[in-house]
């Protein structure tokens, strides 16, 4: 409880974000993210929750980056937006694929990969 | 946890992304995911990252969201609206994030993590011509790869929602 509200009032004077509160919300994000992915069944929506996971890692490596200090983790956080960027393009495509096949985008109607 | 403009921006992203999931209209959530990508790139703007913040905005605000929309648009409207999660399953899925946040954010505070960088104030930031260079000369050949993935990727898109059916009809129309 002590080390607790020296570091309160350490953070409070310095008036500044630690790397450990960029951490803390990244992982909330991919919490929600898991939750999505685990209950929805509404395929746009799951990959919605793909593009969080995806951005909280973004945000790991672009804190890693600053706190060290290092530029490899922000170019590493350019390559992965490229890279989400062309895997959205693809899911949608097969999203719409799958649409036209079973007029359903309920991935619990998916049951087998045939048309 | 002290910098206002820190928590302002984590509640808007936090906020945008559980909006995302849980609006009962599509279209209304692509928007909260297109604010929710809005505030990552507002966190790299704290984290004294620019560059890396105006390519998350145009990436992502300015062409995945804008993609996320037309695709919302195409389905059918009815399509979207049958929820048919049972209760167990979303209160098993709310249990498993709760467990995952409180055991990797003890894990995070209890690691040696805490307050090892101390606060960003006083050390040195990346400068962006330290990135240029890093992606042109020592990362080169993974830029030439992800050129040619996201060239495949935007290929495998097209062939993949081609219909074949109406190319036909034209054909014959022709």
């Amino acid at each position: 409880m002590r080390r607790l509200r020296l570091r309160a009032e350490r953070t409070w004077n310095n008036n500044m974000s630690e790397l450990i509160d960029f951490l803390i919300v990244s992982i909330v994000l991919v919490a929600i993210g898991i939750y999505g992915l685990v209950v929805k069944r509404n395929a746009i929506r799951m990959l919605f929750s793909i593009e969080i996971i995806a951005n909280a890692a973004n945000l790991t490596l672009v804190a890693f980056s600053r706190g060290l200090p290092n530029a490899q983790g922000q170019t590493f956080a350019l390559f992965s937006i490229a890279i989400a960027a062309a895997e959205v393009a693809v899911g949608l495509g097969l999203i719409i694929v799958a649409y036209r096949l079973y007029k359903e985008i309920d991935v619990a109607e998916f049951r087998s990969l045939r048309s | 946890m002290a910098d206002p403009i820190f928590i302002a921006v984590a509640v808007l992203t936090v906020g945008a992304a559980i909006i995302a999931l849980e609006a009962r209209e599509l279209i209304y959530g692509a928007v909260a995911l297109a604010i929710s990508m809005l505030g990552i790139a507002g966190f790299f703007l704290l984290l004294d990252a620019p560059f890396v913040a105006m390519f998350q905005i145009a990436v992502y605000v300015g062409a995945v969201a804008v993609l996320i929309i037309f695709t919302v648009m195409l389905v059918r409207t009815q399509a979207l609206f049958t929820t048919k999660e049972d209760k167990k399953r979303k209160s098993a899925g709310i249990a498993l994030m709760l467990i995952i946040m409180a055991s990797f954010g003890a894990l995070l505070i209890a690691s040696g993590l805490n307050g090892q960088f101390g606060n960003f104030a006083g050390s040195p930031t990346v400068n962006f011509k330290e990135i240029g260079k890093l992606m042109l000369t020592y990362y080169a050949p993974a830029l030439i790869i992800m050129g040619l993935t996201l060239a495949g990727a935007v290929i495998a898109a097209l062939a993949l929602a081609r219909r074949e059916d109406v190319e036909q009809q034209h054909e014959r129309a022709d």
